[in-house]
């Protein structure tokens, strides 16, 4: 039934759409405009997806806290972001006095820039890539660093100290996590034995029975998932690691000084980062677009993969309201004294797994080597607490 | 030369210039991060995809944050009441325009000596894989030890000092 | 037409020029690291310029220089500048030109 030609149609139908519209233009012209075609899907599809996501974030905190969200406008308050737009687009956009004027204009378009490149690579389907890089991964990890110049550069060029803090503690986090990212998807590289996302989901993509192959459902997989979680949440900057852009903390760290539309741009590429980073955990580790259940491939390998997306950020919600905040210090121990050496042990146990061959054996072993380890970490991260009478500390 | 060509040369080479002319610091250090860009790009014509991206994973995302730090923590962010410019300034511009023409000189000269177009080379992450734990093993494993060392180094040079107790 | 050999090296002859003045005629000591950086740079341009139309492109020596390069750059860069915060700490000037006694 899955080969039935309707729903392999179906599954294909974005390809075959965009095949009939660039068949319109001479032949000479057509790779050209499938790949105009491509990315004008990408940049309607996910802002559309932003809007959709405000929305159910404002509304699932609101039920999380134990009051409704938005209701006002639409049915269910659906049509919020609409309002949102709208708002943001007609606020007067207000620049600092004695702000660096050229760096205060360009950081939101750095950022929004250097995270749209981001969904270049990323399987959305079967045979939906936009380009099929040989290096895929490491094209993804460095447009992602390079956000992090222009969250420096919103910050410093604001002159204003709750920017220049929020921006500071921003890069530090995002520099510290970016290890753990980069190291935990190693573990997958080793394992497919490619760089190149595409062929990454097709290594997840058979299934044994009726349960699939992927990544996540390994020990070393869940291990190098939950790591890759943390490290996704503090690379966007989002609750429990939201200390520099906390409401409570720095006004709102540093994107204080900017109003109106630009504000609007770093809402959505924070936004879009988390989407980003949600796909690449998704083609990682959940086996991108291929189906839990064997029985279940006649849906659309598209829709598989963005309800695992959107369940990746219904996850992020529902962390944002249930966690409080982690304060930097914290922050920062956390990272490189527990989530660093564990994504190391991580990496020789993926080798163990890779080299000791199929059975029950490697299952058990690699298992009771991650279990006895986090429980040996912890307990050395717990014990440096000092639980005594306070000390104070007055100013002079 | 194909247009693409000029563009890419022509953004590095003003990112270069932009770095050592302009006062104030920070902008040199983003002037820096566009030459940067500018080279990844160039490296990217010239079909070394692992390069490109590792350039701009590298540069842009560590190196330069790693100056912009540097010149905050030092106050950079205050311009000298003795300009920015050094008192022997025009010895060094000298030096440079001269080694540049002696460079010049030995590229056109010698350009006659070495074939023009080759063969695209189809490089995988693979074989640069098979070739960084084959052939070239030594090398990575004593870059390991290095930057170990550099790490470690850093943070001790740049460490604050322990309070002595006042007796 | 595709670009010959001569124009890259020409590119990576002019920054690395550049990268020596700023080296040489900047009194900020970061802007002297920064220049260093230009010029190692414009050496990993060579490069991979003399690695593509080089004779034996299979062997990847070119790629793996440059590789290497980039990641002791970097390690230098971060030495480099760990150096010039102590220094600031202990004499509290980044001025190149006032630092020409050997005296703490």
């Amino acid at each position: 039934m899955a080969t039935s030609p309707l729903f392999t149609n179906l599954d294909q139908i974005f390809m075959i759409l965009r095949d009939w519209l660039a068949g319109f233009m001479p032949a000479a012209f057509r790779p050209a405009a499938g790949v105009v075609l491509a990315v004008i899907a990408i940049v309607c599809v996910f802002p559309g997806l932003f809007a959709l996501t405000t929305v159910f974030e404002r509304k699932g905190l609101g039920r999380i806290q134990n009051r409704l969200g938005p209701n006002r406008v639409g049915p269910y308050g659906l049509f919020q972001p609409i309002a949102d737009g709208i708002k943001s687009l007609t606020k007067e956009d207000i620049v600092p006095f004695s702000a660096n004027t050229v760096v205060h204009f360009l950081a939101p378009l750095s950022l929004v820039v250097a995270v749209f490149m981001e969904f270049a690579v990323l399987p959305m389907g079967r045979n939906m890539v936009l380009v099929d890089l040989n290096a895929g991964l490491l094209y993804f990890f460095s447009m992602s660093a390079s956000t992090e110049l222009s969250v420096f550069m919103a910050g410093w060029s604001s002159r204003n100290k709750y920017s220049l803090l929020g921006a500071m503690r921003a890069v530090a986090q995002m520099i510290s996590y970016e290890v753990v990212l980069l190291l935990s998807s190693v573990s997958v590289v080793m394992i497919a034995g490619s760089l190149s996302l595409p062929k990454i989901v097709e290594a997840q993509n058979s299934y044994t029975g009726i349960f699939p192959h992927w990544y996540i459902f390994t020990p070393w997989g869940l291990a190098g998932f939950v790591m890759y979680a943390i490290a996704a949440t503090a690379e966007t900057n989002r609750s429990p690691f939201d200390l520099p852009e906390g409401e409570s903390e720095l006004v709102a760290g540093y994107h204080t000084e900017y109003s109106g539309f630009k504000f609007a741009l770093f809402f959505l590429g924070e936004y879009l980062a988390m989407f980003a980073i949600s796909g690449l955990g998704t083609t990682l580790f959940l086996g991108g677009w291929s189906a839990p259940l064997s029985f279940l491939t006649f849906i659309p390998s598209w829709i598989w993969f963005f309800s695992k997306v959107m369940l990746s950020i219904f996850v992020f919600i529902w962390m944002r309201g249930t966690l409080p905040r982690l304060r930097q210090d914290q922050l920062m121990n956390f990272a490189w004294k527990f989530v660093l050496p564990f994504t190391l042990l991580n990496l020789i146990v993926t080798a163990l797994w890779r080299f000791m061959g199929e059975g029950w054996l490697r299952w058990v072993v690699c298992t009771a080597i991650l279990v006895v380890a986090y429980v040996l970490m912890g307990r050395v991260e717990m014990r440096s607490e000092h639980f005594g009478p306070r000390r104070y500390r007055y100013a002079e | 030369m194909t247009p693409v060509f000029y563009v890419l040369a022509a953004l590095t080479l003003a990112g270069g210039l932009a770095t050592v002319l302009l006062k104030h610091l920070v902008h040199c250090a983003l002037a820096t991060t566009v030459a940067f860009a500018g080279l990844a790009l160039l490296y990217l014509q010239l079909d070394a995809q692992f390069a490109g991206f590792a350039q701009i994973l590298v540069y842009i995302g560590a190196v330069a944050i790693l100056i912009v730090f540097a010149i905050l923590l030092t106050r950079g962010a205050e311009l000298p009441k003795d300009g920015v410019f050094s008192r022997t300034w025009f010895v060094g511009l000298v030096i440079a325009a001269g080694v540049f023409a002696v460079l010049g000189w030995a590229v056109l000269e010698s350009v006659r000596a070495v074939p023009q177009q080759m063969a695209v080379p189809a490089v995988t992450v693979r074989e640069i894989g098979i070739a960084l734990v084959g052939r070239y093993v030594l090398p990575l494993e004593i870059v390991a030890l290095l930057l170990t060392a550099a790490t470690i180094g850093a943070v001790i040079v740049a460490m604050h000092e322990k309070e002595r107790p006042k007796p | 037409m595709t670009t010959p050999l001569a124009g890259y090296l020409l590119v990576a002859a002019l920054l690395f020029a550049i990268g020596l003045a700023g080296a040489l005629t900047r009194r900020n000591a970061i802007l002297v690291l920064i220049g260093i950086e230009l010029m190692l740079n414009a050496a990993n341009l060579n490069l991979i310029a003399f690695w593509r139309f080089g004779p034996h492109p299979e062997l990847l020596t070119g790629m793996m220089f440059a590789i290497f390069s980039i990641a002791v750059a970097a390690a230098e860069a971060a030495v480099g500048l760990g150096l010039v915060i102590a220094i600031h700490r202990h004499t509290n000037t980044t001025d190149l030109d006032k630092m020409n006694r050997m005296k703490g």
